[in-house]
């Protein structure tokens, strides 16, 4: 069993969103330690050494990330922190921004300090906009103690912090669409290279990091690299956490150590307690809607027949025939009664709402993609939908500026490879699948 | 209507200071960040935001009137046409529609005798869906003046009408 927490672990604390009782239980020892004691290169070192994975969904090297980022004199530098949350099925910074805001403003000033960033900026979705009154609530506390401002504690370092929200846009999590949208425009997202390192917020090397990702580095630079390396399994180092949804037990946030069994995330009694009203599991998006969804064979053990777990590797076992991804960690978790067309029109759906029009493929395939899912869903479709839907896939993969493309195209692609015979069922049963749902599917009995 | 292109309009003194703070907190010349929490300002005040109130707010940032219009456009949250008192915001996306998302929709839209899109002749309440509000394990859920309303029944959704009504949510 796996308990360490970094993240959560003070959360139920009373007060610990002050700055009084924050401090009091350790807070804004990282930033003491950092500008007292540390140069910048030596906080990117340690978060190199952590193995720290950006929680974002990507899960790129967040230390990596840092070094790439471009130090040109005379320009000044920004980190930006991406608080825009709106993957279907990921709560997790609503969470801690919510219970631990010092936490995430804590991460923001030593973070800054090791990129030499002096104005920070937090994006937060539009509607968060009662967080984002609480994060501004603890950013005058962290000016009024010292922590943000001009010469914090007396290292000849200045950061001032800024909150602003986003209006409404899914796109706008994409990191270069999120600094569109920081610059007051709409949410298109930016043609590759430049990377933001390079250029980023008007046209200044920027970092964009997920919430997450700068919580953890607070415990990273106060334990140490090596020692947050140490929690964790293989290359998944540290905490994760997991915003479960769905017919569970107990949805919601959970930090878990990487390397919990997926079994035991869904069933154990310290986390969701198994599936809602006594039914049983038919299929899980372990990372979030753009991930691959995978059938209830395939969620606690791989193709192999070794244990799932919770991390990167084990997650994306078997690559996208047999497995799926850890992604943002939104855990979405379905019962015997769902229906696998229902649902995967319904994201579809959502990325169509969601694209921002820029490149055809994407603007015209996720509307198509919704459109075919749809007569499919209401028992007007027939067989050939179900390979237009493969073909529609295979035009818009790779061939957009973002990858919201893939991210819509995908999830497509493998409710059909696991769930083919459940889109047959629609199209040869018309009337019953309007009737019923199709039930559990069985387990293929070769190899997949 | 109401929103004729030519009514001037004026913002509140409190609305119009924080506008000016905000702008203050960006660098020069890099003012037209503050647009979208100006819009968040906006429809605050006004309810919704119609194009004399985008043109004003253009004239207060100094910039092209079409340049507040993109913005407003682009962005789900603004709503540019006249809405209820209340809008509900139903999110009706995947993980919330695996725990009854539909059910709490149809439900409202029994109880209020509106559909999806419109607002009742009492000018109270206005029933939209929303895409993932960002609260999926606490489904189904609606979001009215950026407040929560989570775990939703029919129960909890007769409740919470009967609030409105009374006002009892207007006070924060
Ligand atoms: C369509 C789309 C939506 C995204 N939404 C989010 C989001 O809501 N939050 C987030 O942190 N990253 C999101 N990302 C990933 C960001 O682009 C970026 O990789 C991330 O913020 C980097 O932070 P990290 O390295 O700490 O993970 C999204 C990416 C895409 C393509
Ligand atoms: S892939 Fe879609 S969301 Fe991304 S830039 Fe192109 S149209 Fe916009
Ligand atoms: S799916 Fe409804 S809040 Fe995320």
């Amino acid at each position: 069993m796996k308990y360490r927490k970094l993240l959560l672990e003070n959360v139920h604390i009373p007060g610990i969103d002050t700055f009084d009782v924050y401090r009091k239980n350790g807070g804004y020892r990282s930033v003491e330690k950092a500008l007292k004691s540390m140069t910048p290169d030596e906080v990117v070192e340690e978060v190199k050494k952590s193995g720290l994975r950006g929680r974002g969904g990507a899960g790129f090297p967040t230390g990596m990330k840092w070094s790439f980022l471009a130090k040109p004199e005379g320009v000044p530098r920004h980190l930006v922190c991406n608080a825009d949350e709106s993957e279907p099925g990921t709560f997790k910074d609503r969470y801690l921004m919510e219970k631990n805001p010092h936490l995430l403003i804590e991460g923001m000033i030593t973070s800054s300090f090791a990129l030499g960033a002096n104005l920070s900026f937090i994006y937060i979705r539009g509607e968060f906009m009662y967080v984002l009154h609480i994060l501004e609530k603890a950013i005058s506390e962290a000016y009024a103690n010292g922590f943000l401002g001009k010469n914090i504690l007396g290292s000849g370092f200045d950061l001032d912090l800024c909150v602003a929200p986003g209006g409404g846009a899914y796109i706008c999590g994409e990191e270069t669409a999120l600094l569109e949208s920081l610059e007051g425009k709409r949410g298109n997202p930016r043609m590759k290279p430049p990377f933001p390192a390079v250029k980023g917020l008007w046209g200044c090397p920027t970092v964009v990091n997920n919430v997450e990702s700068i919580a953890a580095v607070v415990p990273i630079v106060n334990e140490g690299g090596d020692a947050y390396a140490q929690i964790g399994l293989g290359r998944s180092t540290g905490t994760k956490l997991i915003s479960a949804s769905g017919n569970l037990v107990r949805p919601g946030v959970y930090e878990i150590e990487m390397g919990v069994s997926v079994e035991e995330f869904i069933y154990g009694d310290d986390y969701c307690r198994g599936i809602a009203n006594d039914k049983k599991l038919k299929a899980c998006i372990p990372g979030g809607s753009s991930v691959p969804i995978l059938p209830h064979y395939l969620v606690t053990k791989t193709a192999a027949g070794e244990d799932r777990l919770m991390t990167y590797e084990s997650l994306s076992d078997g690559g996208f025939a047999t497995g799926s991804m850890l992604g943002s960690g939104g855990f979405i978790v379905f019962d015997e009664d769902q229906c696998i067309v229902r649902n995967t029109w319904n994201f579809a759906r959502f990325y169509a709402h969601e694209s921002c029009g820029q490149c055809s493929p994407c603007r015209e395939g996720t509307g198509w993609m919704e459109k075919v899912l749809h007569r499919l869903e209401h028992g007007h479709g027939n067989m050939r939908d179900i390979t237009l839907l493969e073909e529609i896939n295979k035009k818009i993969e790779g061939n957009t500026i973002c990858p919201l493309g893939d991210a819509a195209a995908w999830p497509v692609a493998a409710a059909i490879r696991h769930f083919r015979d459940e889109f047959e069922w629609h199209v040869n049963e018309r009337e019953q699948s309007q009737k019923r749902n199709y039930g559990l599917i069985t387990q293929p009995s070769v190899a997949v | 209507m109401a929103h004729t292109d030519n009514e001037p309009v004026e913002f509140s003194s409190e609305t119009m200071s924080k506008m000016k703070e905000l702008i203050a907190s960006y660098p020069e010349g890099k003012h037209k960040s503050a647009l979208i929490r100006i819009l968040h300002l906006v429809q605050t005040e006004k309810g919704w935001v119609s194009t004399p109130s985008m043109n004003k707010v253009a004239e207060i940032l100094k910039i092209q009137p079409i340049e507040v219009y993109e913005v407003a456009t682009f962005y789900t949250m603004f709503h540019l046409e006249p809405v209820g008192k209340y809008v509900f915001e139903v999110c009706h996306t995947g993980p919330c529609m695996l725990v009854g998302s539909d059910n709490i929709i149809e439900y409202i839209e029994n109880k209020l005798n509106i559909k999806i899109g419109e607002t009742t002749t009492d000018g109270l309440f206005t029933l939209k869906t929303a895409e993932c509000l960002g609260g999926c394990g606490y489904g189904p859920l609606l979001q009215c003046k950026y407040k929560f309303h989570e775990h939703l029944t029919k129960e909890r959704v007769d409740e919470l009408i009967e609030k409105y009504r009374s006002g009892k949510y207007d006070q924060n």
